[in-house]
C-alpha cells in the first residue's frame, strides 16, 4: 500500500495531490533557508498563526455574499491579509515599543490565534454543523482535497519558486550582511518585505495540506536540515528545497493510504527524520564529525603542552597530557621522555620559538594570525622562508 | 624578569611570572590554561600569577584573549586544560574573595531596575535567599553608590544612565561584595573622561586597602599612569612584570605584530621616550 | 441570576483567572530573558507529553499527565539545546524544529490511539473547554459554605489554585537569585549561584503552569498568558515587583473580561450562542496589550542609547 502511494498508483486525484504537496514542499524548503539566513525563522510560526481570523472572515464574507464558504482562493487570500496584518503589527511593536522580537512574535501569534478560535465559534452557531472541516486547516488533511485545491496549490508553489529565483540575490545578500547590502544599493526593507511575503504565501498554500499550526516545521527544518550539508548559501537553498520536496511527498502519499493519518505531522516527522539523520551524519557539521573532531583537537592541545613541558624539563601535572605522552610513545608514565618524546619536544619548541619570532615581525602580520599555538610554520612558510625567520632567531634556541 | 615564552608548562604549582616572595600565595595564579571556542584557541598555555595588593594590566590586540582569559579565571568558559587557583585555594572556595566587574555591554541595560537594585546584588551573599533587606545593607549600598560618586541617583532606572554612570554602577556593585580580588573587564572602554578619572581613583584607594586588581585594559597611552604590573597576552603569554620593564616597544611589536594601529604606536612612543 | 451565575459561571470564571495568572508570574520572567518563545514551545509539546502519560497509564488522570507534560518540556529544552549546540544554529530555528515535531508527534499518537470516550483531542489541546467546567452541585452563593456541595467543584479548580500556590510560592523562593541572573547571568555564575538550575527551574514552572492551565483553557491562550500580561506590564513600570504586580493584574482583568465578553457578548449583539471563552481571553490580553503599548508610561526603551 505504500509503496503504491510512493509510486503514485494510488489513482489520479491522490497522485495530484502527491504532486502538488511535493510543489510546496520545495517552496517551503526554499523560502524557509533564506528566512533562516535571516535569522528569523520563529517569524514564519507568528504568520502561520496570524492565518486563522482571516480565514474565519473570509468564510463568513464568502457566505453572506451567498457563495461557497470553502471556496480555496477566497479562504487563501483572507489568511494573507490577516497574516500580513500580524507581520506589520510585530514591525510595529519593534520600532514603536521595547518590547523584543521573540515577545512581538509570541503576542501576535497567541492574540490572532485567539481571536481566530472566537470567530470559528461564531461560524460554528451560524452555520450549524455545515461549517464542519474548517478546522482541518489546523492540522490539514488531504481527504477530501479537490482537484482544483492540489492545481492552486501546485500552480502557486511553483509562482513562489519562479519568485525566489528572480530575487535570489538581493535575498541572499541580505540574509549575508543587510548593512553590507545596504550600503552597496540594495533596498533591505524592499527585500524583507518581498521575502516575508514569499513566506506568506507558503504558508497560505499550506494551510489545507499541513494546517496552520505545522506549516512552520515545513518552512524551518528543511532550511536547518540543509545547513548542516553545507556552507554554500545557493546549495543550502537547493538542499532545503530537496528536503522538503521529499518530505511532503512521503508525507502526503503515506496519508492517502489511510484516511485517519493527518497529512501535517507525517510531513513533520519525515522532515525531522531527514534533519535528526543530517545532524548525526553530516560531514562538516554533524554531530559524530563534530565529536571526533573536538576529541582530536583536545588531543593536539594536549599533546603539544607536554612537548613544551618536557622540552623544558617541567613536571606535568595533568593527568590527561601525561597518559596521551604514554601511549603514543613519547614519555615513559614517570614523565620522564624517551628518544621520540625528545625528538618531538625540541620541534615542537623550535617551532613555538619560530612562531615567536614571526609574529614579532610586522612584515609577516597576515601569517601570523594563523597561529593557534598547533599548525606547525612549515605548513605557512617555505623553507627558504624559515631560513630567514632563523637568522632571527635568539641564538640556536632548542635545537640541542 | 621571567620571560613566560621561555618556560611554557602543562602547569605551574610552583611561582609564577610576577616575583614573589613564598608567603602569602599569589591572589590568581594560572597554570597551562587553554580556551578554545570550537576549534580555534583564543588562550593558549597560559601561566599567569598576580601577587595580592597589586594593580594589573592584561594587555593585548583586539581578540588576544584578554576577556577570555578572565572568564576561564572565574569559571564561566570551561578551559580545556590547564589550572586556576585564588588566594592558593581552587576558585570554588575563594567565590567570596572575588569580585567581577562584566564589560558594560554583556547585559541589557532595559531591564527594569534602578541603581540601588543593581549595587544591592553585590550584597547577595549576606543576603541569600530569604533574608529581610535591612537598613544597614540600604545605607552599604549608598555608600558604595557615593563611593563612586553616584549618590544622588540611587533610584534612576538604569536604562537613563549614560555609559559612564552604567560602568560606575557595575563597579559599586562590586565594592558592594567587599572582595579581596577584583577582576574588571574593559573597565573604561566607552566611558568619559570624568568616570574614567573617578574609577582608576576607587581602583587605587582599592588597592592601597591591600586588595588586588586585575582589569583588561586596552588603552596604551595610560597604562604608565594607572598600573604597577602588566601582563602582555596575544593567545600565548608574550610577556608579564613590572610596567616599568615590560612596556617596552619590543614586547608590544610582539604581541601586537602588524596589527599596531595608531594610538598603540604613539603609546610605543611615549614608553620608548620615558625609558 | 445568583444561583446560575454560581453554577455556572463562577467555576470557569475562577479557573480562567487562577490560569491566566499562574501562566503571567513567570512569563514575566521568560519575557526578560528573551525567551518568551520557550512558552510557546512548552505549551506545544504538553500535547505529546500528555497523550504518552495517557498511552502509557491507559486513563485521563491528573497525575501522569503532568509528569508526563513537565518530561516532555523537559525533553524539549534539552533536545532544543543540543540541536543548538551541535548543529550551531540559533535558538528560534532550534526551538522551531523540536517543537513542531514534537506536536506534531502528539497528534500522530493521539490519532492512532483510541481516545474516544475520554476528553482528549487536539482541537480541546489547542483551545481547552473552559465553558464545560461547571458547578452542577451549586443551589446558589450559599453553596460556597457547603461542604457537600463544594466537594462536586470541578477538580480542575483545586488543581489550578495548586499550580498558582505553587508557582507563586517558587517564584517568591527564587526571587532573588532569578532576578540576578535574569539581569546578569555572568555576574550571578560569579556569585556561585546555579545559573542553568535556575533557567531550568524557571522552565519548569513555566511546564507546570502551561499543563495545569492546558486542560481547562489550552495551549494558545497559555502562550497569550505567558507574553501579554506582562508584556503589558512591561510598558507600564520599570522597576521588576511593580512589573509582575501589573502583569497579575492585567492576566485577572483579561480572564473576567474575556470570559464575560465570551459568555455574554454575543447576547448583547442578538446572537444566540456564546463563543470561545479561551479564545476571547487571549484577545482581550491582546487588546489590553494594544492600549498599554499605545498609551503606557513606559513604552519605549528607556534614555540613552549606550
Amino acid at each position: 500500500m505504500i509503496w503504491q502511494a510512493l509510486s503514485l498508483q494510488l489513482g489520479y486525484n491522490a497522485s495530484l495531490v502527491a504532486i502538488g504537496a511535493t510543489i510546496l514542499g520545495i517552496a517551503a524548503g526554499v523560502t524557509g533557508s533564506f528566512l533562516f539566513l535571516r535569522k528569523r525563522a520563529l517569524v514564519s510560526d507568528a504568520v502561520s498563526h496570524a492565518t486563522l481570523p482571516g480565514i474565519g472572515l473570509a468564510f463568513i464574507a464568502m457566505v453572506a455574499l451567498g457563495g461557497e464558504g470553502r471556496f480555496l482562493p477566497g479562504l487563501m487570500l483572507g489568511a494573507a491579509l490577516s497574516s500580513g496584518l500580524g507581520l506589520l503589527v510585530i514591525g510595529w511593536m519593534l520600532r514603536r515599543t521595547r518590547l523584543t522580537e521573540d515577545a512581538a512574535i509570541g503576542a501576535v501569534l497567541s492574540v490572532f490565534f485567539g481571536a481566530g478560535i472566537v470567530i470559528l465559534t461564531v461560524i460554528q452557531s451560524m452555520q450549524s454543523g455545515r461549517q464542519a472541516g474548517l478546522e482541518s486547516v489546523l492540522l490539514g488533511s488531504t481527504a477530501g482535497m479537490l482537484r482544483s485545491d492540489a492545481l492552486v496549490i501546485g500552480t502557486g508553489g511553483a509562482l513562489v519558486l519562479l519568485a525566489v529565483l528572480l530575487l535570489r540575490r538581493p535575498m541572499l545578500a541580505v540574509g549575508f550582511d543587510s548593512d553590507f547590502a545596504a550600503v552597496t544599493g540594495t533596498n533591505v526593507a524592499r527585500i524583507d518585505l518581498a521575502m516575508m511575503g514569499l513566506v506568506m504565501a507558503v504558508t497560505v498554500l499550506g494551510i489545507t495540506t499541513v494546517g496552520l499550526v505545522l506549516i512552520v516545521a515545513l518552512l524551518i527544518i528543511p532550511a536547518v536540515t540543509a545547513r548542516l550539508w553545507t556552507d554554500n548559501a545557493l546549495r543550502m537553498v537547493a538542499l532545503a528545497g530537496l528536503a522538503g520536496g521529499l518530505s511532503a511527498y512521503i508525507g502526503a502519499a503515506v496519508s492517502a493510504t489511510a484516511p485517519a493519518l493527518p497529512t501535517g505531522p507525517i510531513i513533520v516527522l519525515a522532515s525531522f527524520v531527514l534533519f535528526a539523520l543530517s545532524l548525526a551524519l553530516a560531514p562538516a557539521r554533524g554531530g559524530v564529525a563534530l565529536l571526533l573532531r573536538q576529541i582530536r583537537f583536545r588531543r593536539r592541545v594536549h599533546r603539544r603542552q607536554g612537548l613544551l613541558a618536557l622540552a623544558l624539563g617541567q613536571p606535568i601535572h595533568e593527568p590527561f597530557t601525561m597518559a596521551l605522552l604514554a601511549r603514543e610513545g613519547m614519555a615513559r608514565p614517570d614523565g620522564v621522555a624517551t628518544e621520540a618524546g625528545r625528538a618531538a619536544a625540541a620541534k615542537a619548541l623550535l617551532d613555538e620559538a619560530r612562531w615567536a619570532a614571526l609574529r614579532g615581525d610586522p612584515a609577516h602580520g597576515l601569517t601570523a594570525s594563523r597561529y593557534d599555538g598547533l599548525t606547525p610554520i612549515e605548513t605557512v612558510l617555505t623553507p627558504d622562508q624559515i631560513a630567514e625567520l632563523d637568522r632571527h632567531l635568539p641564538r640556536a634556541q632548542g635545537v640541542a | 624578569m621571567v620571560n613566560p615564552l621561555s618556560s611554557p608548562r602543562a602547569v605551574s604549582r610552583t611561582d609564577g611570572v610576577v616575583a614573589t616572595t613564598p608567603t602569602p600565595p599569589p591572589a590568581l595564579e594560572v597554570g597551562g590554561l587553554t580556551v578554545a571556542y570550537g576549534e580555534k584557541p583564543v588562550v593558549f598555555s597560559v601561566d599567569m600569577a598576580v601577587a595580592q595588593g597589586t594593580m594589573t594590566a592584561i594587555v593585548g590586540p583586539n581578540g588576544a584573549g584578554k576577556s577570555t582569559l578572565l572568564k576561564a579565571v572565574l569559571g564561566l568558559v570551561k578551559p580545556l586544560s590547564g589550572e586556576v587557583r585564588l588566594f592558593g585555594l581552587p576558585l570554588s572556595r575563594a567565590r567570596d574573595r572575588v569580585a567581577y566587574v562584566p564589560q558594560r555591554a554583556s547585559v541589557d541595560w532595559d531591564f527594569p531596575a534602578c541603581v540601588i537594585d543593581v549595587v544591592l546584588m553585590g550584597l547577595h551573599r549576606e543576603l541569600g535567599l530569604l533574608r529581610r533587606l535591612r537598613p544597614e545593607h540600604l545605607a552599604r549600598a549608598r555608600a558604595c553608590l557615593a563611593r563612586v560618586g553616584m549618590e544622588d541617583f540611587a533610584s534612576r532606572q538604569i536604562g537613563q544612565l549614560s555609559g559612564g554612570q552604567q560602568q560606575r554602577v557595575f563597579l559599586a556593585r562590586a565594592l558592594a561584595q567587599s572582595a579581596d580580588l577584583y577582576l574588571l573587564d574593559e573597565p573604561f572602554a566607552g566611558v568619559d573622561a570624568a568616570t574614567e578619572k573617578a574609577i582608576i581613583a576607587v581602583l587605587k584607594d582599592l588597592r592601597a586597602e591591600g586588595r588586588t586588581i586585575v582589569a583588561v585594559h586596552h588603552d596604551l597611552s595610560t597604562i604608565r599612569a594607572y598600573f604597577e604590573h602588566m601582563f602582555l597576552i596575544n593567545m600565548r603569554a608574550i610577556a608579564a612584570g613590572p610596567v616599568a620593564e615590560v612596556f617596552t616597544s619590543s614586547n608590544l611589536q610582539r604581541a601586537y605584530g602588524g596589527r599596531l594601529g595608531e594610538a598603540q604606536v604613539a603609546g610605543m612612543q611615549a614608553a620608548d621616550a620615558a625609558s | 441570576m445568583g444561583a446560575e451565575f454560581v453554577a455556572l459561571s463562577l467555576s470557569p470564571l475562577l479557573i480562567g483567572v487562577l490560569a491566566a495568572v499562574t501562566c503571567a508570574l513567570p512569563g514575566n520572567f521568560l519575557l526578560l530573558r528573551r525567551q518568551a518563545l520557550i512558552g510557546d514551545a512548552i505549551s506545544h509539546v504538553v500535547l505529546p507529553g500528555i497523550v504518552v502519560a495517557f498511552l502509557l497509564t491507559g486513563r485521563v488522570a491528573a497525575l501522569p499527565m503532568m509528569l508526563g507534560a513537565a518530561g516532555a518540556a523537559l525533553v524539549s529544552v534539552i533536545l532544543i539545546e543540543a540541536v543548538r549546540r551541535t548543529a550551531r544554529i540559533e535558538a528560534g530555528a532550534a526551538m522551531g524544529v523540536i517543537f513542531t515535531t514534537l506536536f506534531a508527534a502528539g497528534v500522530l499518537l493521539l490519532e492512532q490511539s483510541d481516545t474516544s470516550g475520554v476528553h482528549l483531542d487536539v482541537e480541546h489541546a489547542l483551545y481547552g473547554n473552559l465553558e464545560s467546567l461547571i458547578w452542577l452541585d451549586a443551589t446558589g452563593w450559599s453553596s460556597l459554605l457547603d461542604p457537600m456541595a463544594l466537594a462536586g467543584l470541578p477538580p480542575e479548580l483545586p488543581r489550578m489554585a495548586g499550580a498558582l500556590v505553587i508557582v507563586a510560592l517558587a517564584i517568591a523562593a527564587m526571587w532573588r537569585p532569578l532576578a540576578i541572573a535574569t539581569f546578569d547571568e555572568g555576574f550571578a555564575a560569579t556569585l556561585g549561584l546555579p545559573v542553568r538550575a535556575i533557567g531550568l527551574a524557571l522552565v519548569m514552572l513555566a511546564a507546570l503552569a502551561a499543563v495545569a492551565a492546558f486542560d481547562a483553557v489550552g495551549s494558545i491562550i497559555v502562550i497569550a498568558m505567558f507574553i501579554c500580561p506582562p508584556a503589558a506590564a512591561r510598558m507600564m513600570t520599570d522597576r521588576l515587583l511593580p512589573q509582575v504586580m501589573w502583569s497579575v493584574g492585567f492576566a485577572i482583568l483579561s480572564a473576567v473580561l474575556g470570559y464575560v465578553l465570551a459568555g455574554y457578548g454575543p447576547l448583547w449583539l442578538g446572537f444566540a450562542n456564546s463563543v470561545s471563552a479561551a479564545g476571547m481571553i487571549a484577545t482581550v490580553s491582546g487588546l489590553i496589550l494594544g492600549a498599554t503599548m499605545l498609551f503606557g508610561p513606559c513604552r519605549r526603551r528607556a534614555g540613552i542609547a549606550a
